[in-house]
């Protein structure tokens, strides 16, 4: 199964356990864009699964209000380079339901979906990573799955989850990430990283398809320098395990951050900060972050923009040799 | 009703506007009237709110005529070679089509000067070209070049022309809109010396376009609050192609009369595929506007021929049917071809020719665009910043030689 199909089959899932799940978003009704939608109009009808005019603010908003008065809404904002509009709702509505009411009513029953980072040629306005806009909200949660096995377990997490979800697909890896994904109804944590690949040298930390890079990246250590890497897959961000991610890089004294959204200010400030409080003595080389330049996301030239693996290699031997 | 091609070129010598003039009907009701090389053209009528609309008889010239059937090939033949690009995978970015609404664009520039302001949508490339720009650049930048209109850094949803006041296209809908009715309140505030709500009319309009789904955004609404109380020279034009990416206005527009949607800005319904209806009601909105009597709508009603974008096919949410008899009933070139003919001012000969010229040219373009240089590496990091030399980009440190944080080396 594919990324995206993961994705379809937990959006099954969820509509088929849960009667109160709605759907709704551009184009959803025929499958939306990506056809991470296809089918489900079909099964559960029009009034479950439906297309939306064009208004981000709009969908934000009305998800909200469905979900605070007890029904699983589930939205898709078709690109994540399109969340601006939707900006105010999940940040000043969304994501202070539960405090400013003093727990009388929430919106936890919300997921907002939508697919962000590179594609190869998206350019300014398809390509984006704003992840850190939302870390930088308490009250929301903020999910990035790696695979498709990752991503149907994560979402229906995500779904079920009693806070509002900001939920990031990696968009590149819909077509190209291909696992075995059981078609039965599972959960994955939403509390804890994952330590994808057990090391002694140094501590690679990524998440979303930056995954792949990093995996490619240590293999190439590995083999060239035979330094034993060990990666972390973040998944969740607000929360993030924050004990899983210390007590690794307290064993292995190196650590290397990657993501694609630019370098200041992105979420591997936050864990750099925080690693370098918890793990001072331990460290034995600065903390690297190979990271999108301080630009626009550029269209000509993504390939030397994005954090490739060759960069994060150069990162990884940087911070062995330091 | 006289629709005999004939009987046009007979009736060819009748003066404009004298008593025996004799006005020929075309098929789908449009008629003509021809003096030398001046001549009058009625287009079909037009639905109005709160505006009587303009006279149906609109005034052209050999060389308008001629110049806009020049110009609306070359655009037809722009997308049509866009479509090939992006399917031989030399485009990079994505891409939105215009072919089957040049119309508007065409018609637009007929009807306004080079001082108003022109901002659109992603589907951008047609008003690049009539604003002024070549189709070298263009396509240069769909296809990512130094050459491009941009320098290859933004592609096919972010072109401009400030020479001429296109302020361009736009990767997010309906985001150009309240950017719209902010051009239009610097008209007014330059005509004003410095005074934005000042009474002196301005000199300039700004024609602000966007699509039937953008309609539906809250800032379209935003702007329009906002230029109606501060009287400002602004025409929404929205470009009604039927669907919002895959959905119809019926599904996402309770109002589908989007021309009497915003109480109490007047509005027209426009025949979007006739160049010259176009013309005509975007003076008669412009006129309006100058008068300072504040914004006004304009309500095309046009088709897309092509998806929403590349990767729509355009057929799962509409029939092959409905697409092949638009292009059949309605198609702005073939309208403006019987027009000209119509008229005298070309023979089908010429046209003939005329579009040989065209293919040639546009040919030349897709050449040049395959084979310009790429953007300088440079491009990567300069003008994100205004400041010159340039700032401290992060990220991008010693990797070009650009951008070594100097002083924490020290």
């Amino acid at each position: 199964m594919n990324l995206v199909g993961a994705i379809n089959n937990a959006l099954h899932i969820a509509l088929d356990t849960d009667p109160t799940a709605i759907l709704l978003g551009e184009d959803v009704g025929f499958g939306g864009v990506f056809r991470a939608a296809v089918d489900l109009q079909e099964k559960f009808g029009k009034s479950r699964v439906f297309n939306t005019p064009l208004c981000e603010q709009g969908i934000a908003g009305f998800a909200v209000g469905l979900a605070s008065e007890g029904s699983t809404a589930i939205a898709e904002i078709q690109f994540a380079d399109y969340i601006f509009p939707a900006f105010d709702q999940i940040v000043n509505e969304a994501a202070k339901y539960r405090f400013r009411s003093g727990g009388q009513f929430d919106c936890g029953k919300l997921t907002i979906r939508t697919p962000y980072g590179a594609v190869g040629h998206g350019g300014l306005y398809h390509s984006q990573s704003p992840e850190a806009y939302f870390t930088h909200t308490p009250g929301l949660r903020v999910i990035v799955p790696r695979s498709p096995y990752q991503a149907k377990g994560l979402l229906l997490s995500s779904i079920r989850c009693p806070d509002p979800v900001i939920f990031f697909e990696p968009k590149a890896l819909y077509r190209a990430s291909k696992e075995l994904v059981p078609v039965s109804d599972y959960e994955i944590s939403l509390f804890n990283a994952d330590v994808v690949m057990e090391g002694s040298d140094i501590t690679v930390i990524g998440y979303g398809a930056q995954l792949g890079v990093l995996e490619k990246a240590c293999k190439k250590a590995r083999e060239e320098l035979n330094i034993s890497t060990e990666i972390i897959d973040l998944r969740s961000l607000l929360p993030w395990d924050k004990e899983t991610v210390c007590k690794s890089v307290m064993k292995t004294g190196r650590c290397v951050i990657s993501h694609e959204a630019p370098l200041t200010s992105g979420f591997g400030a936050e864990l750099a900060a925080s690693i370098q409080k918890e793990c001072f003595l331990s460290l034995e080389a600065p903390i690297e972050r190979v990271c999108g330049y301080d630009t626009p996301f550029p269209l000509s030239h993504e390939k030397f923009y994005v954090p490739d693996y060759l960069k994060c290699f150069a990162a990884i031997r940087r911070c062995i040799q330091f | 009703m006289l629709a005999n091609r004939g009987l046009a070129s007979a009736l060819k010598k009748n003066l404009v506007g004298s008593k025996n003039a004799i006005s020929l009907q075309l098929a789908r009701s449009m008629a003509v009237k021809v003096n030398g090389d001046k001549g009058q053209v009625e287009i079909s009528p037009v639905q109005c709110y709160k505006t009587d609309g303009p006279s149906l008889w609109v005034d052209t010239t050999k060389e308008e005529a001629v110049q806009a059937l020049r110009d609306i090939t070359t655009m037809r033949r722009l997308e049509i070679s866009a479509d090939l690009m992006y399917k031989s995978q030399i485009i990079k970015g994505f891409c939105h089509l215009y072919d089957g609404q040049e119309a508007v664009a065409l018609g637009m520039n007929l009807g306004s000067t080079k001082d108003d302001h022109i901002v659109t949508s992603y589907r951008d490339h047609c008003f690049q070209y009539i604003r002024g720009d070549s189709v070298k650049r263009i396509l240069a930048e769909l296809t990512g070049r130094s050459t491009g209109s941009t320098k290859g850094k933004g592609g096919s949803m972010h072109m401009y022309y400030p020479k001429n006041n296109f302020w361009g296209g736009n990767g997010i809908v309906g985001a150009q809109v309240p950017l719209g009715a902010g051009l239009a309140l610097a008209a007014k505030y330059h005509a004003n010396k410095g005074m934005a709500r000042g009474e002196v009319s301005s000199k300039a309009v700004s024609f602000t376009l966007y699509g039937d789904g953008a309609a539906n955004q809250g800032q379209v609404f935003e702007a329009m609050n906002m230029a109606y109380l501060w009287k400002l020279p602004c025409i929404f034009v929205i470009e009604n192609n039927k669907y919002g990416m895959g959905t119809s206005t019926s599904k996402a527009s309770s109002n589908e009369e989007f021309y009497r949607r915003y109480d109490p800005l007047p509005g027209i319904k426009v025949d979007g595929m006739d160049v010259f209806s176009v013309k005509q009601c975007c003076k008669f909105a412009r006129d309006y506007c100058l008068s300072g009597k504040g914004p006004f709508v304009l309500e095309m009603n046009t088709y897309r021929y092509h998806g929403h974008s590349m990767s729509d096919p355009g057929l799962t949410y509409r029939s092959r049917e409905e697409v092949s008899g638009i292009r059949k009933e309605r198609d702005p070139i073939d309208r403006l071809k019987r027009i000209v003919t119509e008229l005298g001012f070309m023979t089908d000969a010429e046209i003939k020719d005329l579009e040989k010229k065209v293919r040639a040219e546009v040919d030349e373009a897709v050449e040049f665009a395959k084979t310009s240089p790429e953007p300088e590496l440079k491009e990567l990091y300069t003008e994100v910043f205004a400041k010159e030399p340039l700032p401290y980009i992060r990220g991008t440190d010693g990797i070009y030689g650009h951008g070594v944080c100097e002083w924490a080396r020290k």
